[in-house]
């Protein structure tokens, strides 16, 4: 037997084996990996504003045909004191005068507990664009334990309405759920339609005696108690102890997730549902107590902000909180951490937007567009990657023209 | 067409998947590119076929250098290519699918002529005995017409050079001779043809020259008559591998599962199985062979609960069979599926969440609700030790091992407790040698523990290997159960293929 080798054939030896990864140095690597996208998408979608705010300039627009550079000056001033104005709204100087924080830290709190019920979804495999219906039905039930038990003390009367609401939230959470496990029907669809319902449905139970404030025509609820209102945390702040429940929901999702056997289940299921039945887990339940569990924290946004921040009950209370949470769910990669500081970030937007206005007179629609940009560039990581040329990990790369060959 | 690739070199951020490699494909020859997974084939096909450029080194067609800046350049070259996944439109004709891309057009409204294109295949078809019916439609046809049709629409793109990706891989052991029949014609009329596989006695059979590749760099080009398969397997693995599995005699015990009658219905409502009667005895391996689609797959749900039961009944160790996944792995069932990334494991998860995948609520994993995360990476930590998985850590993503280490991982799950049936759904399917090699091993190693053990592979050396009674299903039938002394290779194609031995007669395929 004579083998004609061009380059002389090394001895078989046994070769040592390879390791296919590295350790720990590639994981913390890969960690740091992770915010690239976000943070890029942040920064460009900053960057894009930025021109928005120079092209609807009007100093911009009347000088750029006469002179263009002090047009362009103009503009770039304006950017300048928008974004200081941004930021000084959001966080001002925390040494002199705390309020600017807490504010943004109150609009955080209900956006922890949405962003954390969109990202639990998320890791299980569904989307759960009801969010919305889910605070409102959570603030609903929150609201009828609020206005009553007069009698109970603090310390049971709050928890029992905070619970409220999160059973309100997970009751919505539920119909979705178990139409979903039985019937296949699309959770995206019927979310969708349960926000419309739970809107209406708010709004006919605030018309009710057991609800409506005595005296008045329209929807608006009676006070919550003393004994159901969720305490501040500093005397002349409105920011309250749901920042400290959102922070604790965070941390009991994260053990959820990664340290429980329900939150291997959802996981399984959200990555390889397939795998996760060969594994013997029931998917159907494993979907409808996800629904309920996201839906519970969804119900606890709405709980925390009547209980702690408006003190009553009114349609049209969340300013899209629900929707607002796909994208921080987007922006912290479904990690309990990632969501809160996401909807810190979003807090920070949105109270630094009115003082903002004030000053400047941008509108407080740009945070809007800054807002909508960044899930652009979240959703299409491939837009941001390609922008910075950021080479993608070995493991896709190059396997996407190989697997076609199966060798 | 005479290609020539000189010291092509490919290298990515953390490996160099080809360095210096050279190959001469003459005119009318057929050249088997062989290696293991990962040995750099891929790439160097995509240089080829200009989907990647090569870091160094250059491409020679009939003497002159080409740059190929993507397949369209390539095709235009000459050079046609045949994946292992077919890419028809399976609710178009033969000639539709053919010409797709290149349609021809006549008069000023542009329509397509379909007669002109329609003529071109049926005289292609005729000169290198592609027997195809040009208006069938594609969702018709068995999967070795499908495959001719490939061929022809890389030769109706007037290719002189074509690339052929495990082309057996899908197909009947007689199906395989005729694409080795197609394969001389075209060889004789000058086309030149590279063919890669890792079957080695396939390579054997129809290769003119053979290379192998190992760790992206050429080991060696060699010839049918020079060499065998132990050779051919040593230069890919770089070892000397065992080919045959050696196993004593069976023990065979109890009956431990017993199928009676057992009928199932595809995804599409239609009988897959139809009425089985089946029985695996303790110490015993039962193979089950066949083609692809022919109710194995549903087989092997129906027992490990994925599927239900149309009609009959499964029994093991003497009673019913529980009928929901997770009773069964508790009655003693390991399960290998099919496909590892589709079912077997699931990708985005660590080694060691994939180790307790069907265990993780199991003491010691768990603790009431809570993970035990010290017992998840100690036990998972010894089973890659011990079932050979070649990884740093146990953290890593499942997703990053080669497909042999996923299947290793699989392996210890299911192979490191005490079991009373194993069963196990193509074990090595797309392994390299020493994969199979250790996998095989393992596999005799249960059987001889005592556990009972089915196995459904497609592959007639597995079956002939492994098995200790040889069962052929064909349309969900269980057509025959040899014994292995009785069970050639040519025995077990006819069967496969739905013919009786004794009457001799192979069903022409549908529509063909």
């Amino acid at each position: 037997m004579s083998i004609q080798t061009q380059p002389p054939d090394p001895p078989p030896v046994a070769e040592a084996p390879k390791p296919e990864k590295a350790g720990l140095g590639d994981r913390l690597l890969g960690g740091a990996r992770q915010l690239v996208v976000p943070v890029l998408s942040l920064f460009t979608a900053l960057l894009i504003g930025a021109i928005v705010i120079i092209l609807s300039d009007p100093v911009f627009i009347a000088k750029v045909g006469s002179n263009p550079g002090a047009a362009l000056a103009a503009g770039i001033s304006s950017v300048g004191s928008a974004y200081s104005g941004l930021l000084a709204g959001a966080l001002g100087n925390p040494f002199k005068d705390i309020t600017p924080v807490t504010e943004t830290l109150l609009r955080a709190t209900p956006l922890i507990f949405a962003g954390l019920a969109v990202a639990l979804g998320f890791r299980a495999g569904v989307f759960n664009i009801g969010a919305e219906g889910q605070i409102y039905i959570g603030a609903l039930f929150a609201t009828a334990v609020g206005i009553n038990f007069a009698d109970m003390p603090l310390l049971i009367h709050l928890p029992l309405a905070v619970a409220a609401g999160f059973v309100g939230g997970a009751l919505w959470g539920f119909i979705p759920g178990i139409l979903k496990a039985q019937t296949g029907a699309h959770e995206v669809i019927t979310t969708i339609m349960l926000n419309y319902i739970s809107y209406l449905v708010v709004d006919l139970a605030l018309r009710q005696v057991f609800f409506q404030l005595p005296g008045r025509d329209d929807p608006v609820s009676k006070f919550i108690l003393p004994t159901a209102t969720l305490p501040r945390l500093f005397a002349d702040e409105r920011l309250h102890w749901g920042l400290i429940l959102a922070l604790v929901a965070a941390v009991a999702v994260w053990w959820l997730l990664f340290r429980s056997t329900k939150g291997f289940e959802f996981r399984a299921v959200g990555l390889n549902p397939s795998g996760a039945r060969y594994a013997g887990i029931n998917i159907s339940r494993t979907v409808v107590l996800t629904m309920m569990i996201s839906g519970g924290l969804a119900g606890l946004a709405g709980a925390s902000e009547i209980l702690g921040t408006n003190l009553r009950l009114t349609p049209g209370f969340s300013p899209h909180w629900g929707f607002d949470a796909i994208a921080i769910a987007l922006l912290g990669s479904s990690r309990p951490v990632g969501v809160v500081f996401s909807a810190i970030l979003f807090g920070a937007l949105r109270a630094g937007a009115t003082p903002m206005q004030a000053q400047t007179g941008i509108p407080i629609d740009l945070v809007v567009v800054i807002q909508g940009l960044v899930i652009m560039f979240i959703a299409a990581p491939g837009l941001v990657r390609g922008i910075y040329r950021i080479k993608v990990a070995k493991t896709t790369g190059t396997e996407i023209f190989s697997k076609g060959w199966g060798a | 067409m005479k290609l020539e690739l000189k010291g092509i070199t490919k290298r990515f951020p953390s490996v160099v998947a080809n360095e210096g490699v050279d190959l001469v494909v003459m005119p009318g020859e057929i050249h088997a590119l062989l290696g293991e997974n990962g040995a750099g084939k891929s790439t160097l096909m995509n240089v080829l076929y200009g989907l990647y450029q090569p870091d160094e080194g250059q491409i020679l067609i009939d003497e002159l250098p080409v740059q190929f800046n993507g397949p369209g350049d390539a095709i235009a070259a000459g050079i046609g290519m045949v994946h292992q996944h077919f890419m028809l439109i399976p609710v178009f004709t033969v000639t539709e699918n053919i010409m797709l891309g290149v349609e021809s057009t006549s008069g000023p409204l542009l329509a397509l002529d379909r007669d002109a294109a329609r003529q071109r295949i049926v005289d292609l078809s005729e000169e290198h005995g592609l027997r195809v019916d040009p208006d069938a439609y594609i969702e018709d046809l068995p999967v070795g017409v499908r495959q001719r049709v490939e061929i022809l629409k890389t030769l109706y793109r007037h290719s002189n050079l074509l690339v052929l990706d495990e082309p057996s891989a899908v197909l009947t052991p007689q199906e395989v001779e005729d694409l080795f029949e197609v394969m001389r014609s075209l060889a004789r009329t000058g086309t030149s043809i590279i063919f890669i596989s890792h079957k080695l006695n396939e390579v054997l059979q129809i290769a003119d020259r053979i290379t192998v590749l190992r760790r992206g760099k050429v080991v060696g080009t060699t010839t049918p008559d020079a060499t065998d398969e132990a050779e051919l397997a040593r230069m890919m693995v770089g070892r000397p591998v065992q080919l045959e599995v050696t196993k004593s005699a069976p023990r065979a015990g109890d009956e431990i599962l017993t199928l009676r009658g057992l009928s199932v219905l595809d995804d599409r409502g239609q009988l897959a199985v139809n009425s089985v009667d089946l029985s695996v005895h303790a110490g015993e391996i039962v193979a089950v062979a066949g083609v692809h689609g022919n109710g194995q797959t549903e087989l092997v749900e129906a027992i490990t609960g994925l599927r239900k039961l149309e009609a009959g009944s499964i029994e093991l160790g003497g009673e019913a069979a529980p009928t929901d996944p997770r009773s069964i792995y508790l009655a003693g069932v390991g399960h290998v599926p099919e496909d590892r990334l589709e079912e077997g494991l699931v990708v985005g998860f660590t080694i060691a969440e994939n180790i307790i995948l069907n265990s993780y609520y199991l003491q010691p994993f768990a603790n009431g609700l809570a993970i035990q995360l010290d017992a998840v990476n100690k036990v998972s930590s010894e089973l890659v030790r011990e079932y050979d998985v070649r990884t740093p850590s146990v953290q890593n993503d499942v997703g990053n091992l080669s497909g042999g280490n996923q299947q290793k991982v699989i392996v210890a799950r299911e192979f490191s407790r005490p079991l009373k049936l194993l069963v196990a759904a193509q074990p090595t399917r797309g392994l390299d040698v020493g994969s199979i090699e250790y996998i095989h091993k393992r596999i005799v190693a249960k059987r001889d523990e005592g556990t009972a053990v089915l196995i459904v592979s497609t592959e007639l050396e597995e079956i002939l290997s492994l098995g200790d009674r040889i069962a052929v299903m064909y349309q969900g039938r269980i057509v025959d159960i040899l014994d292995p002394s009785e069970a050639t290779p040519e025995r077990l194609g006819l069967l496969m293929g739905g013919a009786h031995p004794e009457e001799g007669v192979v069903p022409e395929p549908v529509a063909s």
